[in-house]
Formats: C-alpha cells, sequence, structure tokens
C-alpha cells in the first residue's frame, strides 16, 4: 500500500508540473522556473516561523509571495539596471536560497525543516503523514488529497486560461495587438509556478522540481507540433517517471525523488534518440523526393 | 569580541588555514567566473555544479576512499559530460539554452543523489562527509583538502592570467580572434575546462546549489564599477575574496552558521550595493539622470507652449488660464500643475489670479527652445532632404538635446535661415 501511496504522489506532482512546464519551456523560461523553485526557500520558512507550523495554506502564500517577488527582482536587474539576462537569474535565485539556508540555521530549533529535505524532499515519508477525520476516518495521505488539488487547479487553469497562455506563449506581439493582457498570463504562469513548486517542494525537493517543470516538457516537445499533444505526453512521461523512479529507488535502496529525475532522464533521452531519427528519414525523405 | 580577537589575529593554525583555502576558492571562482560571466554562460556554471555530484558519487564507489584527487578527477568528467550534453542538445534540437541546461541540472542532480543516498544507505562507514559537497561546508576540509583545493585555485589564476590577451579577445570577439589565428576552440576548452575546475573546488565552500553564485555574483557587481575588463576582473575577485572572508568569520564566531550560504550571503549584498549605487551604471544614478531629463523635457515642453500661444495672438506677455493651456497640448493634468509649479520656482512663469503669464526670462528661454526645433527642421529638410511634413517628430526629440555648441554649428551651417521649412519665424536671441 506505501508503494502505492508514494507513486500516487509522484505521479500528481510529477503532472502539474509538466502542466505548467510545457508553458515555460515554450516561452524559453524553462531557467525562470529553476529560479523560482530555489528561491521560494525562504518564504515557506518565513511562512512556518510566521504561522508556527506546517499547514499548507502559510507556506503557499509565502511561496507565492516570493515567486512573484523572484521575477521581479529578475526584471528589475535585467531591464532597469541592464544586467544580462543570465547573471539576472543567477544572482536572484542563489541569494533567496542562501537567505533561506540561514533562516533554516538560525531557527533551526523552531523549523523542522532540514537542509537535505530541501534538496531532494521526503516522498518516503509520504504514507506516514495520514488525514483522520474527526471520527477517526482513514482519509490516506494528506500529500495525495493536497498533490491531487494542485492537478486539478493546474488542469483548471490550464483550461479556463488555454486560449491567453497559448497566444501569449507563442507570439507575444500577436497577443499584444488582439489586445490581450500579456503582463497577466506572464504573472498567473509564475503564480502556478510557484504554487506548484511550494507543494512540490516538500515532496521532491527544489532541484527535482526542476527536473519534472523541464524535463517531461522538453522531451514531449521534441516529439510533437501540437500543444495539446504536447501536454499529453508530457503528462504521460511524468507518470512513467514516478512509476519508474520507485521502483528504481527500491532497487538501488536510494532516493525516490532522485531516482524519479533519473528515469526522466532516461525518457528524455529516448526522446532525443527518437526525434533525431525521424529528422533523420525527413532529411533522406526529402533528398529522394528532389531527386 | 574575544571570538573576533583570535579569528582576526589567526593564532589558530586550523583558522589560518581554513579562511586563506576559502579566500583562494572565492577568488579563483570570481575569476574564472568574470568570463563565463562576459560569454554569457553563467547558468552553464550552475549546471556544471549540479552535474558534478554524480561524478562524486561514483568515483567514491570505485574507489572507496575520498581522496581529494579522485573525487575532483570524477567530478571533472561528469562536469564535462555534463557541459558537452548541454552543447549537444542546443545544436542537434530545437530546444533552446534554457531547457538544456535545465534538463542536464536537474537529471544529473537526480542521478547524484540516488546514488549518493545509495551510498549512505548501504553503510559505508567511509562515505560520512562526502554530502558535504551538497551546502558545502569549508570549515570540516581536511588539511589536504584544503592544500589540492588552493593549489588548484592557485594554477587557475595562473592560467587565466598567461593566456589573458587570449581570453579577453575570445570572449569578446571570437570572430576577430580566429582571423587574427588565434585557436580559438582550443581556448574556448580551456576556459571551459577551467570553469569546471573552478567548480569542482568552490563546491567544497558553498556546495552545489551556491556555486553558481560564486562564479556569477561577484563579476556582475564588479561590470558596474569599470568598463576596463583588468579592472573589472580584479574587482570581482576581490570581491570574492573578501565575502569568503566574511562568510568564515560569520561561521567562525557561530559555529551552528553554514559558511556556504554566508558566503553568498555577503557577496549578493556586495553586489546588489554595487548594481543600486554604482557611479555612471547603477541604478539610483540611471533613474535620478532620467528623472531629471524627464522634468526638463516637461518644463521645456510648457514654455513652448506659452511661446506658440503668444505667436498666434502675437502678444507675448498675455495672461493665460490652465484650460487654454491644455488645449493646446495633450498632457495629463498633473503634469500641467507640477511642470507650472517647478516654472514658477524657476521664474520662468509668473502667476495672476487663475492665469499664467510667461516672464521675460521664461520667453527667452522658449525662444532657445523653438529655435533649435526650427534650426533642425530646417537642417533636416535642407541637408537630408526630407519633406517638410516628415521633420517635426524629430525636431521635437532632439530639441531637448542639442547643446549650446552644435546650435551655433547648425546656424552657421544654415547661414542662419530666417524661415523654417513651415513658413515660421525662427525667434533669434536679439
Amino acid at each position: 500500500m506505501d508503494a502505492f501511496w508514494i507513486i500516487l504522489t509522484g505521479t500528481l506532482i510529477a503532472c502539474s508540473c509538466a502542466l505548467v512546464g510545457c508553458f515555460l519551456v515554450l516561452r524559453k523560461m524553462a531557467m525562470v522556473g529553476d529560479a523560482i523553485s530555489h528561491a521560494v526557500l525562504p518564504g515557506i520558512v518565513l511562512a512556518y516561523l510566521v504561522s508556527g507550523s506546517r499547514g499548507s495554506l502559510p507556506m503557499l502564500i509565502g511561496a507565492a509571495c516570493l515567486g512573484i517577488l523572484t521575477t521581479v527582482l529578475i526584471e528589475l536587474f535585467y531591464k532597469k539596471a541592464k544586467l544580462q539576462i543570465d547573471a539576472s537569474i543567477g544572482i536572484t535565485f542563489t541569494w533567496l536560497f542562501a537567505i533561506g539556508v540561514i533562516l533554516i540555521s538560525v531557527f533551526a530549533e523552531q523549523i523542522d525543516l532540514d537542509q537535505d529535505c530541501v534538496l531532494y524532499g521526503e516522498i518516503a515519508y509520504v504514507p506516514l503523514d495520514l488525514w483522520l477525520t474527526s471520527t477517526g476516518l482513514n482519509l490516506g495521505p494528506q500529500a495525495v488529497w493536497i498533490g491531487g488539488g494542485m492537478l486539478l487547479f493546474i488542469l483548471l487553469f490550464i483550461r479556463i486560461g488555454y486560449k491567453g497562455l497559448f497566444i501569449t506563449s507563442f507570439n507575444e506581439d500577436f497577443a499584444k495587438a488582439l489586445g490581450i493582457g500579456v503582463a497577466f498570463w506572464h504573472y498567473a504562469l509564475m503564480g502556478s509556478v510557484s504554487i506548484t513548486t511550494v507543494i512540490s517542494f516538500e515532496s521532491v525537493g527544489a532541484i527535482l522540481v526542476v527536473a519534472f517543470l523541464v524535463v517531461p516538457a522538453s522531451a514531449a516537445y521534441l516529439l510533437t507540433h501540437d500543444l495539446k499533444k504536447m501536454l499529453l505526453i508530457s503528462c504521460a512521461i511524468a507518470v512513467l517517471s514516478a512509476l519508474g523512479g520507485y521502483y528504481l529507488a527500491a532497487w538501488i535502496n536510494g532516493s525516490i525523488a532522485g531516482a524519479m529525475a533519473t528515469v526522466c532522464g532516461l525518457l528524455f533521452l529516448f526522446a532525443w534518440a527518437f526525434s533525431g531519427l525521424k529528422s533523420r528519414k525527413n532529411v533522406k525523405l526529402m533528398i529522394n523526393s528532389t531527386r | 569580541m574575544q571570538e573576533t580577537f583570535d579569528f582576526l589575529s589567526f593564532s589558530d593554525p586550523n583558522v589560518r588555514l581554513v579562511v586563506l583555502g576559502t579566500m583562494i576558492l572565492g577568488a579563483s571562482s570570481a575569476l574564472v567566473g568574470a568570463f563565463a560571466f562576459l560569454r554569457k554562460r553563467a547558468l552553464v556554471g550552475d549546471a556544471i555544479a549540479h552535474a558534478i555530484l554524480p561524478g562524486v558519487c561514483l568515483s567514491f564507489m570505485i574507489s572507496g576512499s575520498k581522496n581529494p584527487f579522485l573525487l575532483i578527477l570524477g567530478a571533472f568528467m561528469s562536469g564535462w559530460l555534463g557541459l558537452l550534453l548541454i552543447d549537444a542538445i542546443q545544436r542537434t534540437t530545437k530546444l533552446k539554452s534554457d531547457a538544456a541546461i535545465g534538463i542536464i541540472l536537474s537529471v544529473f542532480f537526480g542521478l547524484g543523489i540516488l546514488l549518493l543516498t545509495g551510498i549512505q544507505h548501504n553503510g559505508n562507514a567511509a562515505q560520512a562527509g562526502l554530502d558535504k559537497f551538497l551546502f558545502g561546508q569549508a570549515a570540516a576540509m581536511s588539511r589536504l583538502d584544503i592544500y589540492v583545493f588552493a593549489g588548484i585555485g592557485l594554477l587557475l589564476m595562473i592560467v587565466i592570467l598567461t593566456f589573458y590577451k587570449a581570453f579577453k579577445l575570445v570572449s569578446f570577439n571570437p570572430d576577430y580572434a580566429k582571423v587574427i589565428g588565434l585557436p580559438v576552440k582550443g581556448l574556448e576548452i580551456l576556459l571551459s575546462t577551467l570553469t569546471v575546475l573552478a567548480v569542482a573546488v568552490g563546491i567544497q565552500a558553498v556546495g552545489v546549489v551556491l556555486m553558481a553564485a560564486l562564479l556569477i555574483t561577484p563579476a556582475s557587481g564588479a561590470r558596474f564599477w569599470t568598463d576596463k575588463l583588468g579592472l573589472m576582473i580584479f574587482i570581482a575577485t576581490v570581491f570574492g575574496a573578501i565575502s569568503a572572508f566574511l562568510g568564515s568569520y560569520v561561521s567562525y564566531v557561530a559555529p551552528s552558521m553554514p559558511t556556504g550560504p554566508w558566503v553568498v550571503m555577503f557577496l549578493s549584498i556586495i553586489t546588489v550595493a554595487s548594481i543600486w549605487f554604482a557611479p555612471k551604471r547603477g541604478l539610483s544614478y540611471r533613474l535620478k539622470t532620467q528623472r531629471a531629463n524627464k522634468r526638463k523635457i516637461l518644463i521645456e515642453n510648457i514654455l513652448k507652449v506659452f511661446y506658440h500661444l503668444g505667436e498666434k495672438s502675437e502678444d507675448f506677455e498675455k495672461g493665460r488660464n490652465i484650460e487654454q493651456l491644455m488645449k493646446s497640448r495633450g498632457m495629463r493634468e498633473e503634469e500641467w500643475n507640477g511642470g507650472l509649479k517647478r516654472l514658477l520656482r524657476k521664474n520662468l512663469v509668473r502667476r495672476k489670479a487663475d492665469r499664467w503669464i510667461i516672464t521675460q526670462q521664461g520667453l527667452i528661454e522658449a525662444q532657445r527652445i523653438v529655435r533649435l526645433h526650427r534650426l533642425w527642421e530646417m537642417y533636416l529638410n535642407q541637408r537630408l532632404k526630407l519633406e517638410p511634413d516628415h521633420v517635426h517628430n524629430d525636431a521635437e526629440a532632439i530639441e531637448h538635446i542639442i547643446t549650446p555648441e552644435l546650435e551655433k554649428q547648425l546656424e552657421k551651417e544654415l547661414d542662419h535661415p530666417i524661415r523654417d521649412p513651415h513658413k515660421s519665424k525662427i525667434p533669434y536671441a536679439n
């Protein structure tokens, strides 16, 4: 039963990340996702300190604020101070992450978050944290409910905002000409990235969130030209990674989140090889047809 | 206080060694990072830092020891592999650099975590301390570690200084470097190798996640102080060393404090302060000049309105109320109010009940702006052969910028024209 809960949690998280990740990859903003996933750390710690518990709502608020702050800081350095974009991203997230780690060390007694957990999460303990109703009814692990809620939220967000996200991702100028709020969709997407990140944070840690955000979406991007198919394929890859990762981790006796990222990478490798073969075939076809 | 004294006196040989080692790491990373920064490959450094982890673990699994040479060798090889894969992904697929970096960074790190936890769970006693690669703990370095890392750091500095001129060319203008016969490919490989090496040793001080900061942040801050490469690199190196020193100080005084995050904290503070305060390029200076220019343009535009109204009614001294003024130029009401108040303070207009009247001094200033505007229109029309209906917008922008020297030259070039292309009179002083 534990295996089922862990895989289910991993799947829910991986799918949510993969879905928002598709838009990040299309907008060439994968590294902004990376930056946000690191920078939410101080938000989580501060929320922890203020609320005194590991409640989800304060953490969500804290992380969402930090996520927005990250994008604002990056824009400030890039657009106002004219610092190149890669350096703006790099400075912002390392600084915020360092602040987070320092806060953890300063308030080590009050905070039950250790540094390792920040990096690679503790999905293995998911089945231990059950949601019991006041009548004693066991509803299964909390993380599954939270992850399910998040996936539902992301699905709704994409369903409702599909048109806006689609147009602003592919052609910003056209979107502007149509009178679509480019800035609105930008911040809406960044907000959902922050929310996804913080919910996934506890289970899979900062860096493996990046794996789920970037890798399935990139692999799917190599396999199709259709956004709807890309969203579907990225989810399929996410599910396979969660499943394969669990058994790989059990075999090696190592971190489940690490194994999930590894499987993700393997699947990307397959997609890469496959798209390479396909494009080679296309080139051959083109050569033949011109003869 | 006692601790501060102990730390600063360097009486403890252990402290001396650790601080010196950390400073060399900070300085050499900053030095190498300056080139990564200039080649816009700052985030590649981040990816390398993550990609190093599986190499460290594999090298430990194969050798069974924590010999720093072997660990660095493993780190070096997987760092390079990551670098090659990033290039390969960008070259062979439609994915851009951001996705390529993100993929390599997260997958290699995931693999590293998997191996690391595998080693830890399988109860090998010798592994204790491998996880310091994650967060870095300078104070936990052994004597041999420090000698090796500091040695590599010094080596990096020497190589950079030896090939300084060639690296400079490759960073700024690789095409030119190729033309004059420099081995550009080889130099790029050398620079990448230095970056991987710097990351492999720097990680000891600050850990995987924050390594990127050690490379990028000092160079970014230094960039705001100077346009000269040599000076910029020097400043970056000093920033790196100072932050390393301060970071080690904090974790000496408060042993529960991690060195790495504090080093990055100081680096970031120095850099953000540079971004904000640096003269000429700094944000505060830039915003200030922007605001000043905006104000100048606003009041000059208002003076022009007075002049145009006066010209039309042939009475410059007549008072105008705010409605009349606003009708002649589309600006927001608060802009009008702010601008008029400023003009009043400068004694360029005066006020009589609800009417505004331009002063003698204001009229001279207004004439100057209108003169510049019309001279420029004339210049565009005569020299660039632009139609009279195409010259207004350009003149509208440049009238605020033309210096008195340029004005004289324009007058001379055009031989003191009397009327502009729209047949309006050009107002000269007397």
